[in-house]
């Protein structure tokens, strides 16, 4: 017979595992938003038909969360109604409103707070970032004192503002900061803004360009103040917010107040665990295997979004963790990817960097690492007329750039960063106004000096770099 | 409906904001805003929108919500 003379076919034994992987694996998803939801979707598209099972901290489908600091302040959308649009069907097991709470890796289970075990094969973790709270916590609850990170904190700070209060604090400048003054004032409402950098904007883009970001605010009729650091939140009788008391000796007289100063990483869970997380995030390699604690890559456990930091070949190799849209979606694919192949078939997250902010109505977009650079040429447009783009230069390479209201440059700059061309580059610009016939010093802050940081975390070193000291200015 | 922009890649060509004024609307020259949630009604005018996009920013949803995005579903 056909079947008996045939000899028998010895599986291999990498290639089978897959393949039951695949077919029959358990693939759990902690962190239920843009990174989770496009893993997951990523993980069906390549033909996983395992068990998939969603985690995820807020009761709420995953959402979407720039529109909150833009539209939904502005009253043009409403906080709830952001779901993320489904790309297709992820047919998962959904755990909403329930956060992990530890991780055993021997065990291979990932643990819930209401006691629950869910088991794994492979285990995608993507629980992000949250809001930094007002360090002194009985300040933080008086009424009227916002974050703004989530759904529920986006209508709650929506719902205080049509109410329309009399004066809005915006403690730290950075972009998110920067959208709320800008969304405030859009509805007219009294803002001050208190950053303890030179200018907003300072920390991400360096001082050139953050002296255009200060010159909106100011002709928009925000109070801005710079160099002060707020020493103290004060309340009514009721718990309400009254007054907030700067570094100068000054008080401001507000109702609300927006604190945005950055993110913590959501790693807490992860201690103990033995994985390579922290509060700069989760170490994991270029294909976002995550790191254990003794610097081994586990072939089982990868991370993605903003609690992940990967080295990045185009910059120096050194660990960036990035609280970007796009990048979230670009390495949920590339982990979800990898999750299902071969370690030949594996792919590095290499994604340039980019991202976009809109604040008094002007197009704020940058691609690269402006805040690893020394130097900026204005390469198209002028400062002056606040239609400009910024290329920013570091070690004689082109190494980011940003743009306000000319973002159609920027995939060209990408290009640049990505064959690391020469800085200053070595051709005429078309719109070259005089301010970008020389490069100039960037000016960004002094690292030991507090400012509101960029949303690109650098850490950790490249090898190569080892007698190079890094200081981004000075 | 859901939809999403990847602003990474809008050009700010407005040709949505031409097509379906109602979901999308220029917010100065140059950046977009546009709403993530909008009237059923607006279906096809969003289709349109989204396939007129040089760059294909705009996502919308390929499938029905699945019933299992319910809060505290298991």
């Amino acid at each position: 017979m056909p079947w008996t003379s045939r000899p028998r076919r010895c599986p291999v034994l990498g290639d089978g595992a897959l393949e039951q992987l695949k077919r029959e694996g358990r693939i759990v998803v902690v962190g239920a938003s843009l990174a989770g939801l496009r893993a997951a979707e990523t993980l069906r598209a390549k033909g996983f038909v395992g068990s998939l099972t969603m985690i995820g901290d807020e009761p709420y489908e995953p959402y979407d969360r720039p529109p909150l600091s833009k539209g939904v302040l502005l009253g043009r959308a409403r906080a709830h109604r952001t779901a993320l649009p489904r790309l297709r069907s992820v047919d998962a097991t959904w755990r909403l409103g329930v956060p992990a709470t530890g991780l055993d890796m021997a065990a291979r289970r990932v643990r819930l707070a209401d006691g629950d075990d869910v088991p794994y094969d492979r285990l995608l973790i993507a629980t992000g970032v949250r809001a930094r709270p007002w360090p002194r916590p009985e300040e933080a609850e008086l009424d009227g004192v916002f974050v703004l990170r989530t759904r529920d904190e986006g209508a709650a700070l929506a719902r205080r503002l049509d109410e329309g209060p009399k004066r809005v604090l915006v403690i730290g400048g950075g972009f998110a900061g920067s959208e709320v003054a800008s969304a405030c004032r859009e509805r007219g409402l009294p803002v001050t803004v208190a950053e303890r950098g030179a200018a907003p904007l300072v920390g991400a883009l360096g001082g050139v360009v953050a002296a255009v970001a200060a010159g909106l605010h100011r002709e928009h009729g925000v109070d801005l103040r710079c160099g002060v650091m707020v020493t103290a939140l004060e309340g009514d009788a009721s718990g309400r917010v009254r007054a907030a008391h700067l570094s100068d000796g000054s008080t401001v007289e507000t109702d609300v107040v927006v604190v945005s100063l950055g993110a913590l990483r959501n790693t807490e869970w992860l201690n103990g665990s033995g994985l390579g997380a922290g509060p700069r995030g989760i170490a994991c390699d270029a294909g976002c295997r995550a790191f254990d604690i003794r610097g081994i890559v586990t072939d089982d456990i990868y991370a993605a979004g903003d609690v992940a930091r990967c080295p990045h070949p185009l910059f120096g190799y050194q660990f960036l963790s990035l609280e970007h849209w796009g990048n979230a979606v670009a390495q949920a694919g590339i982990a979800a990817h990898n999750m299902l192949s071969e370690s030949i078939d594996r792919l590095p997250h290499m994604d340039v960097p980019a991202f976009w902010s809109s604040q008094f109505g002007v197009n704020v977009k940058s691609v690269g690492v402006p805040s690893m650079a020394t130097d900026i040429l204005i390469s198209q447009g002028s400062l002056d007329s606040r239609r400009f783009v910024g290329v920013y230069g570091y070690q004689g390479r082109v190494i980011g750039a940003v743009s306000f209201d000319h973002g159609r440059w920027l995939p060209f700059y990408k290009e640049l960063i990505e064959r690391t061309a020469p800085f200053p580059p070595q051709f005429p610009t078309v719109d070259r106004h005089t301010d970008g016939q020389q490069p100039m010093d960037a000016d960004f802050p002094d690292p030991s000096v507090p400012s509101h940081g960029p949303t690109v975390t650098l850490s950790g070193y490249s090898p190569a770099d080892r007698r190079m000291t890094f200081t981004p200015a000075h | 409906m859901s939809i999403a922009v990847d602003l990474n890649r809008c050009q700010g060509y407005a040709q949505c904001a031409f097509l379906a004024p109602e979901i999308f609307t220029m917010h100065g020259d140059e950046a977009l805003l546009y709403d993530p949630d909008p009237d059923e009604a607006q279906r096809e005018k969003l289709a349109q929108a989204a396939a007129a996009c040089p760059v294909q920013a705009i996502l919308v949803d390929a499938v029905d919500k699945p019933a299992e995005a319910v809060p505290g579903a298991r």
